[in-house]
C-alpha cells in the first residue's frame, strides 16, 4: 500500500506528481510516525562519504552510492541478491515508500532511485531540493543512529533495458535525441573532465555526434528544486528540439548527473522512453573507433561503417 | 603483511606515523569514524588568511572546495624550521575536511626535510582506500602533493 501522494500546485504540473515530496511534507510526515512501520524509508545519498555521519534527517537510512550499488568488480550495478540484502538491511521492503535525497542537488540521490527503478521499486521518490534545501530551512538533522527493523525483500533480477542505455545502444540510436548534461567546457572538448574531477577524464573531449547540449543544474532552481513545467518545457522542448513521444538518450560523465535530467524528461515531463546511458563520456570519450563531435555544434549523424 | 607496514610507517615523522597506526589499529567502519573525528578537528583559519581567501590556493582535484597554505617559521639563522599548515574546507566536506585533518595533525609544524620526506602514496597507508574509494583518496594524495610542491618551492637559505 503505496504512502499517500503529495498534492501541491507546483507538482500537479508534472507528468508524474507522485514521483516528488517536499521539505514540508516529508518533515510532517515524520512528525505524524510515519518511518516507525516501515511502510515509508528515507534514504541519504551523497557524494561526501561522511556528509550522513554529520547529521541526517531524523530516521533516514544512508546508501552510498559506490560501496553500496557498484559491483566493484565487474564496473556494473549489484545483482538482484545483493541488492535484497542491502534493501532489507535498511529496513526497505518491496512494498515501501522510498524518499531519497542528498547532496549537491540530489546528484547522487537522482542515481540511487535510478537504480532503486533497475530493479523495479515500485514507489520511489525524490525530496525536491534535496539536503541543502532541507538544512537552508533550518529543518532537523541528527546524528542518532536510526532503529532499523529489516526489511522483508525479495530477490528481483535487473532489468536494465527500459532505462539504460550501453554503448552499442547509444550506437544504434542516432538518428534520434540525445542529452549531453556536461558543462559546456566538457561539451565542445576544451576540457576532458568536469571542473575539479581531473582524475575522471577521458582521452578525447568533444561529444557524441548530434547531441544537444542541456547542462544538468539548468533543470534546477537556486535552491536545488526541480524548475516548473513550463521551464523545463522551454529547455527540452525549446532548446534541445525534443518532441513529444521522442526516444531519448541522456548522458554525461559517469551518469550522475544525467540522472538528474533523466528524471526530469522521465516524471517531469512525462517521455515514455528515456534511458541514462551510464557509460557516459568516461566510456565514450575513450572507446576506439567510435565517433566524437568538438565544438558548440552538435554535428550531424555518422556514416554507417 | 604486518611487517610491510611496519616499514612503511617507520619511514613517517613521528606524529604522521601514529595516526597511520591508529587507522591500521581498527575495523573498516571505525576509520571512517576516525576521519570524521579528523574533519571535526581541523582548526579554524586565522583572520589575516579568513579576510584573504587570495592568499590561498586550491586544491582541484579534491571533490569538493579545499583550500591551503603554509607558512613558516625562522630559527635565528635564518632558516626555514617549521612549516605551518593551513586549510580551509566547507563542513559539508566532512571527507575532505578529515584528510585535511590528518595532514594538519601529522605535518603541521615540521621542517621542510621532513615534510618533503613524506613518500607520496602516504595516504593509501591509511586503510580507507575500499571505504572511501579509489576517486576520493586521489583528493588526499593532491593535498599532499600540493603541500610538498609548495615546501619544495620555499626560497633557499644560506
Amino acid at each position: 500500500m503505496p504512502y499517500p501522494v503529495e498534492q501541491n500546485e507546483k507538482f500537479a504540473a508534472y507528468a508524474h506528481p507522485e514521483r516528488l515530496v517536499s521539505t514540508e511534507w516529508l518533515a510532517a510526515a515524520i512528525d505524524s510516525g510515519a518511518l516507525n512501520d516501515g511502510k515509508l524509508v528515507v534514504v541519504e545519498s551523497d557524494e561526501d562519504v561522511l556528509l550522513y555521519e554529520i547529521g541526517h534527517i531524523p530516521g533516514a537510512v544512508k546508501i552510498d552510492w559506490h560501496t553500496d550499488l557498484n559491483d566493484e568488480v565487474t564496473r556494473d550495478y549489484v545483482d538482484g541478491a545483493a541488492f535484497a540484502v542491502l534493501a532489507a538491511a535498511k529496513g526497505i521492503s518491496r512494498d515501501s515508500t522510498v524518499v531519497i535525497y542528498g547532496d549537491k542537488s540530489n546528484w547522487w540521490a537522482a542515481y540511487a532511485l535510478w537504480v532503486f527503478e533497475l530493479f523495479g521499486h515500485e514507489d520511489v521518490r525524490l525530496l525536491d531540493g534535496g539536503r541543502d534545501k532541507w538544512t537552508a530551512e533550518g529543518r532537523a538533522l541528527t546524528t542518532d543512529k536510526p532503529a532499523i527493523t529489516p526489511g522483508v525483500y525479495p530477490v528481483v533480477e535487473r532489468n536494465d533495458a527500459p532505462i539504460r542505455a550501453f554503448k552499442e545502444d547509444v550506437l544504434a540510436h542516432f538518428g534520434k535525441p540525445l542529452i549531453d548534461v556536461r558543462s559546456t567546457e566538457e561539451y565542445t572538448g576544451q576540457r576532458t573532465h568536469m571542473p575539479a574531477y581531473p582524475e575522471e577524464g577521458a582521452l578525447r573531449g568533444g561529444h557524441i555526434p548530434t547531441a544537444a547540449s542541456i547542462p544538468w543544474a539548468r533543470a534546477a532552481a537556486e535552491d536545488g528544486t526541480y524548475r516548473t513545467r513550463p521551464e523545463l518545457e522551454a529547455l527540452y522542448l525549446g532548446e534541445a528540439g525534443l518532441k513529444e513521444d521522442d526516444d531519448v538518450v541522456a548522458y554525461c560523465r559517469i551518469g550522475e548527473r544525467s540522472s538528474h535530467t533523466w528524471f526530469a524528461l522521465k516524471y517531469l515531463l512525462g517521455f515514455d522512453s528515456v534511458r541514462n546511458y551510464d557509460g557516459s563520456w568516461t566510456e565514450w570519450g575513450n572507446a576506439v573507433r567510435v565517433p566524437i563531435v568538438k565544438g558548440a555544434e552538435r554535428g550531424t549523424v555518422p556514416a554507417a561503417r | 603483511m604486518r611487517k610491510l607496514e611496519e616499514m612503511n610507517t617507520s619511514a613517517l615523522p613521528t606524529a604522521l606515523a601514529e595516526i597511520v597506526d591508529d587507522f591500521q589499529a581498527v575495523t573498516e567502519p571505525e576509520r571512517l569514524q576516525l576521519l570524521l573525528e579528523f574533519s571535526r578537528e581541523l582548526p579554524e583559519l586565522p583572520d589575516r588568511l579568513k579576510d584573504h581567501p587570495e592568499l590561498m590556493e586550491q586544491v582541484v582535484e579534491c571533490q569538493s572546495p579545499l583550500y591551503l597554505t603554509i607558512e613558516t617559521e625562522q630559527s635565528d639563522g635564518g632558516t626555514a624550521d617549521a612549516v605551518r599548515l593551513f586549510f580551509k574546507a566547507p563542513p559539508e566536506a566532512p571527507t575532505t575536511r578529515g584528510f585535511a585533518g590528518v595532514l594538519h595533525e601529522g605535518l603541521d609544524g615540521l621542517s621542510p626535510a621532513e615534510i618533503l620526506s613524506v613518500p607520496d602514496d602516504m595516504p593509501e597507508l591509511l586503510g580507507l582506500t575500499r571505504a572511501i574509494t579509489p576517486l576520493r583518496m586521489r583528493g588526499m594524495t593532491a593535498m599532499l602533493g600540493r603541500i610538498k610542491r609548495k615546501v619544495a618551492a620555499l626560497p633557499q637559505q644560506p
